[in-house]
């Protein structure tokens, strides 16, 4: 508990993580409040096509193209963002990890196995990766959430190894042979802990890219056709750009929102849990 | 009685590109119930390598134990699969390490790190192991257990840690613990309260305790047989009383002499004499005489001491042991 204050104390001290951090509750607190506020199906063609925002009371966010309401799309999409987001970077965190965690502990051909495999996946670009894995499958939250998954693990696999490779020399390590444990407790209850900083403030910085890539993929009709999202907004509005460059501008302005955000957040942790800095 | 834990022909081997080297060869000692044990010996001399290996923590590769016998309890604990060598660990043997400013994890605290080791030996209940935790606390002199236990060991002083280590290694009675330089790191008054610790718990609990140490300041004062190594091998084994009375190997006479005696290592105007050394060095892994590995050092060696491999052997006297030839003229040579 006085672990915890001392933390916020240091993260609160940062200013623009405490925006990040405003910025991200907002965004969480938008995807709540979509389904109570726009309780209807964003999809529907609810008014006259093409309302620029502020211009009729009852859509304040304006209409596209097909007569939708631009702010149920953003709410809604808000809420697709943020899952994809979340489960993608859980995702990955759980499958870096346990690669990391047994290649650095083991060590041998064991990490030589997996790395060389980790490094074939990092020497394929990411984004294309993606589309492949979506295009093969059916384009749903669950195939896009997977695709995101097998992209960006690697970065957290190698990380977690690095820690592993450090912290297994350490001496409360042969304190915890010493006693008996197992290799299974061993990661799991000494090394593990020891290495999640870094691994918090990665996974914080995945999440926005992994928001980023969704909105790639719905921008070029890749994504769910079921689910609204900010990309497939700015997609959907790139053909009337000229006319009303607002249906692409506000979903952009969202996604920059939550991106940023979460960067400073990440950034924020950093500072706060890396102990080198804790004291500038 | 058969001794509580007897080491025959300890021999681990270190392969390393230059070819394989063994850093404990042939080493043989005993320890019985409820009394302390010392090895000593310079760093290098392979008296960490030899208490890693009782509990088969040599890292493998490049280290292997090669041959011998570690018989603890009736059983040969190098024959014993690896889950039934946990059981051993933490839970018949205890191990307490030289530093104890990192071989606490920093991020649980001291409670939860005792209870973790019992509750690895033992089912007991979460609300029982924090009592025994509070307990062992107790044991080891930390004032205030109570509140000790949820702090976490940055809070701690090196002594502090020390103890807790210790609570910590004697969670689950071992019945020897093996201490690897504990003191080492600490400063002098802290050294003394650890070893006086140490000292009253193996007396209460009745615990055999194996010390290493490079220190013979440490070894007079709280062990009970000693045995000396040099080169990876046994030099010298004898009781405490015997070895600091009458050292018979010629490295253990080195080592007494080089021992400062402020009061009395002065001339006849009051000036302080130059240290006694051993001259040479130790001898390069790759690079160990073929005879007796102390002879290039040796005041006493004769030619044959650069044909014999010499092993320690037990001496007309019975109770003690040399490594050395002309073992047998030193006896005879002592005041």
């Amino acid at each position: 508990m006085r672990n915890a204050l001392a933390f916020w104390r240091r993260f609160s001290r940062n200013r623009a993580a405490l925006l990040g951090l405003f910025i991200v509750l907002a965004i969480i607190a938008v995807a709540v409040a979509a389904p109570f506020l726009y309780p209807d199906d964003p999809m529907g063609m609810v008014a006259q096509p093409f309302l620029w925002p502020l211009q009729d009371p009852e859509f304040p966010f304006g209409s596209d193209s097909l007569g939708r309401d631009l702010g149920a799309q953003i709410f809604h999409g808000a809420h697709v963002s943020l899952l994809i987001g979340a489960t993608a970077t859980i995702a990955s965190v759980l499958i870096g990890v346990t690669v990391g965690s047994l290649a650095g502990y083991y060590g041998g051909w064991v990490d030589e196995a997996l790395m060389r495999f980790t490094e074939v996946v990092q020497t394929i670009p990411p984004f294309i990766l993606t589309i492949i894995v979506v295009a093969i499958f059916h384009s749903t939250i669950g195939t896009i959430v997977v695709a995101i998954s097998i992209v960006s693990w690697p970065s957290v696999a190698r990380l977690v190894r690095a820690e592993f490779l450090t912290l297994r020399e350490r001496e409360f390590v042969q304190a915890g042979i010493v006693m008996g444990m197992s290799d299974f407790r061993l990661i799991v209850t000494q090394i593990l802990p020891n290495s999640m900083t870094p691994v918090i403030i990665a996974a914080s910085l995945m999440m926005a890219s992994s928001i980023l890539i969704e909105a790639g993929l719905s921008f070029l009709g890749l994504g769910d056709p079921n689910v609204v999202s900010w990309g497939a907004i700015i997609g959907a509005g790139r053909e009337a750009i000229r006319e009303a460059w607002y249906i692409s501008a506000l979903p952009g302005i969202a996604i920059i929102a939550a991106v940023l955000g979460l960067n400073l957040v990440g950034e924020g942790l950093n500072d706060a849990l890396n102990p080198r800095l804790r004291r500038r | 009685m058969a001794p509580l834990l007897d080491v025959r022909d300890l021999t681990t081997h270190f392969f390393t590109q230059k070819g394989a080297f063994a850093a404990v060869d042939k080493v043989s000692f005993s320890v019985n119930a409820g009394e302390t044990m010392a090895l000593v010996g310079e760093s290098g001399c392979g008296k960490s390598v030899t208490a890693a290996s009782i509990l088969r923590l040599v890292p493998d590769p490049p280290g292997r134990i090669t041959g011998g016998e570690i018989i603890f309890e009736g059983r040969d604990l190098l024959s014993l699969t690896m889950r039934e060598m946990r059981k051993v660990r933490g839970g018949r043997i205890g191990m307490i390490f030289q530093e104890p400013m990192t071989s606490l994890n920093p991020v649980f605290t001291i409670g939860d790190q005792i209870t973790e080791s019992l509750r690895e030996h033992r089912s007991i209940s979460r609300a029982d192991a924090e009592r025994r935790a509070i307990e062992l606390l107790d044991l080891v002199r930390i004032p205030d257990a109570r509140r000790q236990i949820h702090n976490y060991p940055h809070r701690l002083s090196g002594g502090m840690r020390q103890r807790a280590m210790i609570a910590m290694a004697l969670a689950c009675d071992p019945a020897l613990l093996i201490a690897d330089e504990p003191t080492t790191a600490l400063d002098v008054t802290t050294q003394a309260q650890i070893l006086e610790l140490l000292d009253e718990l193996k007396r209460s609990l009745g615990m055999a305790i194996l010390l290493i140490t490079h220190d013979l300041g440490v070894v007079a004062e709280y062990a009970q047989s000693v045995l000396v190594m040099y080169a990876g091998r046994g030099v010298e084994a004898a009781k405490v009383e015997d070895l600091f009375h009458s050292p018979i190997h010629p490295y253990t006479r080195g080592l007494l002499g080089a021992l400062p005696h402020p009061d009395d290592d002065v001339d006849s105007e009051g000036r302080p004499l130059p240290l006694n050394e051993i001259s040479g060095m130790v001898p390069a892994l790759d690079a160990m005489p073929a005879g007796c590995r102390f002879e290039p050092r040796c005041s006493y060696a004769v030619p044959a001491c650069k044909m014999t491999d010499v092993r320690l052997a037990p001496l007309a006297e019975g109770v003690r042991s040399a490594a050395c030839l002309r073992a047998a003229d030193i006896v005879q040579d002592q005041p």
